[in-house]
């Protein structure tokens, strides 16, 4: 696992700077034009997240420059403060405590460490099955009965969502995919950018022509118009990145579309859970984008897919598809 | 180095409470003020100062119960990084002996406030399970009677109960807010009692707040 910032590297992350520079001038161009006060409201929160999103890349950038150790310390950092924003919405009670501190301060470092290794079989069961069976003990005994199940399956999934699933982001640093050696980074830089983007055009596409509502008890913004319209564009720029990707063109439009529907379904699940919490988002962390849960729901989803299936194919070759 | 290591700890304390903060009707101000918040976590008063702008930090001093943070690590971090001010505990001392503690606490405070300075307390005298705000003591009215002129602002904290309950000693970390709410606005002659109501009623309004 290690990796060079390489020619295409250096043309994708170009490619961002100038994507984001061209956001700012139109979110400028906009903020001057409108007039309206509802339209006004709506077109400071794009350039709050505009600004946003300026900070939120040049964090990424510094990490990867760093290198894998710098990957994994960001993302497991991100888990961390996804897990806080988690615990804080949802009710825990005070025999929770140590079983938390140890979700924290334990079973999350573990993680990030095992990735970091390379030690694929522990990585891929030590939450699924050892915090699994960890989390129920602890609370046992901790003594407390009342909602018991309740509030074990409660940390389990904060732990499978916050930590497990997103590890699998920085993860892909130690695929080492024969013929792409090295340059597993930019597979991680491919699923952000596809996953984002996939959000980003759902967003604009909802704010453009968005009419028909999916699941109106959900969320009143995700629309069918924004749901094909943002999948399909974040599949057609996914599908040319290939060059930079292990991939066929063919395979990148898949690939991409795998990640921006789960994407969908990782926002829609995770608005599921605020929405019966009673609140809009998980915190507010990023300005005008939430916390950052709000901002990972999409990465939590497909960020497992992503990895399970390049890794099927291009590293394990596995039996199923390769006969 | 106490303002410092007084630095770090907030620092911490904000990373493990990522507290986020309003004032309503009320704003950051180098008057003399005493803070009064309702208490459920050993963290309150550290979170309550590392949400006060910089300036104001070296200006507030937390008052804090002096059988529990007068030894070891804990008065290093009370008294030389924070500049706490210990007092007695009521309930802790003996029956005959209140009045003059009681006292003692007193000129405590006012010596603490001095000039310049600005307190925090926490009046309930003991902390509580993070749903109810407990009655309170009466030493923030004697505070009052004396130094009238003094800006007594009530402050609610939600969710710090969460990090650091009660008889627990590592943190978890959870989102947490703080609501600074307007000062307190009493007549001349308030009596003891209308004092505590006010005081009382300030801090639970700002929980929905």
């Amino acid at each position: 696992m290690n990796f060079k910032v390489d020619h295409q590297m250096f043309l994708i992350l170009n490619g961002v700077v100038g994507g984001l520079v061209a956001a700012s001038l139109v979110g400028f161009a906009l903020s001057r034009s409108v007039k309206s006060e509802d339209r006004k409201a709506t077109i400071d929160n794009l350039n709050a997240r505009i600004r946003a999103w300026w900070i939120m890349i040049g964090i990424f950038s510094i990490s990867f420059v760093i290198g894998p150790a710098g990957s994994m310390l960001l993302f497991g950092f991100v888990s961390l403060l996804a897990l806080r924003e988690y615990i804080s919405l949802i009710s825990t009670t005070r025999a929770d405590h140590r079983t938390l501190f140890w979700s924290f301060f334990v079973f999350t470092p573990l993680q990030y460490w095992f990735w970091y290794k390379g030690w694929y079989g522990l990585a891929i069961i030590l939450i699924p099955v050892y915090a699994f069976l960890f989390v129920p003990i602890r609370l046992a005994l901790a003594g407390e009965t009342a909602g018991f199940l309740d509030r074990a399956a409660r940390i389990q999934w904060g732990l499978m969502v916050c930590v497990y699933c997103i590890s699998y982001a920085p993860a892909l640093l130690t695929l080492n995919i024969p013929g792409y050696q090295r340059q597993d980074a930019k597979l991680l830089l491919f699923l952000m950018i596809v996953a984002q983007l996939s959000d980003v055009f759902q967003y604009i596409w909802g704010k453009l022509i968005g009419k028909r509502k999916i699941v109106p008890g959900i969320s009143p913004n995700k629309t069918w118009e924004g749901f094909i319209g943002g999948v399909a564009t974040a599949v057609a720029l996914g599908m040319s990145l290939w060059w930079m990707t292990p991939f066929t063109p063919l395979q990148a439009l898949l690939m991409s579309l795998a990640v921006a529907l789960m994407g969908f379904a990782g926002g829609l699940t995770m608005s599921a859970i605020k929405r019966d919490r009673g609140v809009k988002d998980f915190g507010s962390t990023i300005e005008g984008h939430g916390g950052i849960l709000d901002r990972m729901d999409s990465i939590c989803f497909s960020a497992p897919l992503f990895f399970h299936i390049t890794r099927w194919i291009f590293v394990a070759q596995h039996p199923l598809l390769f006969r | 180095m106490s303002a410092l290591s007084a630095s770090i700890i907030a620092a911490c304390a904000r990373g493990l409470a990522g507290p986020s903060v309003r004032w309503v009707n009320c704003r950051p101000a180098t008057r003399q003020r005493v803070y009064f918040a309702n208490h459920t976590s050993h963290l309150d008063f550290v979170v309550l100062w590392s949400v006060l702008p910089r300036k104001l930090r070296s200006l507030t001093r937390p008052v804090a119960a002096k059988d529990y943070w007068n030894s070891g690590l804990r008065k290093r971090i009370a008294v030389n990084a924070f500049h706490a001010v210990l007092v007695e505990r009521g309930s802790k001392t003996a029956e005959g002996d209140r009045t003059a503690a009681a006292r003692n606490t007193l000129d405590l405070l006012l010596e603490a406030l001095g000039t310049e300075n600005s307190l925090i307390v926490f009046p309930e005298g003991t902390r509580g399970n993070g749903l109810e705000v407990g009655p309170f003591k009466s030493g923030i009215y004697y505070l009052w009677s004396r130094r009238p002129d003094v800006q007594f602002v009530p402050v609610y904290l939600s969710n710090l109960n969460r990090i650091l309950p009660k008889g627990e000693f590592l943190p978890v970390p959870v989102i947490s807010r703080v609501v600074f709410g307007p000062p307190l606005k009493l007549e001349k002659d308030e009596t003891k009692e209308s004092f505590l109501e006010k005081a009382h009623a300030a801090v639970c309004a700002l929980r929905e707040a």
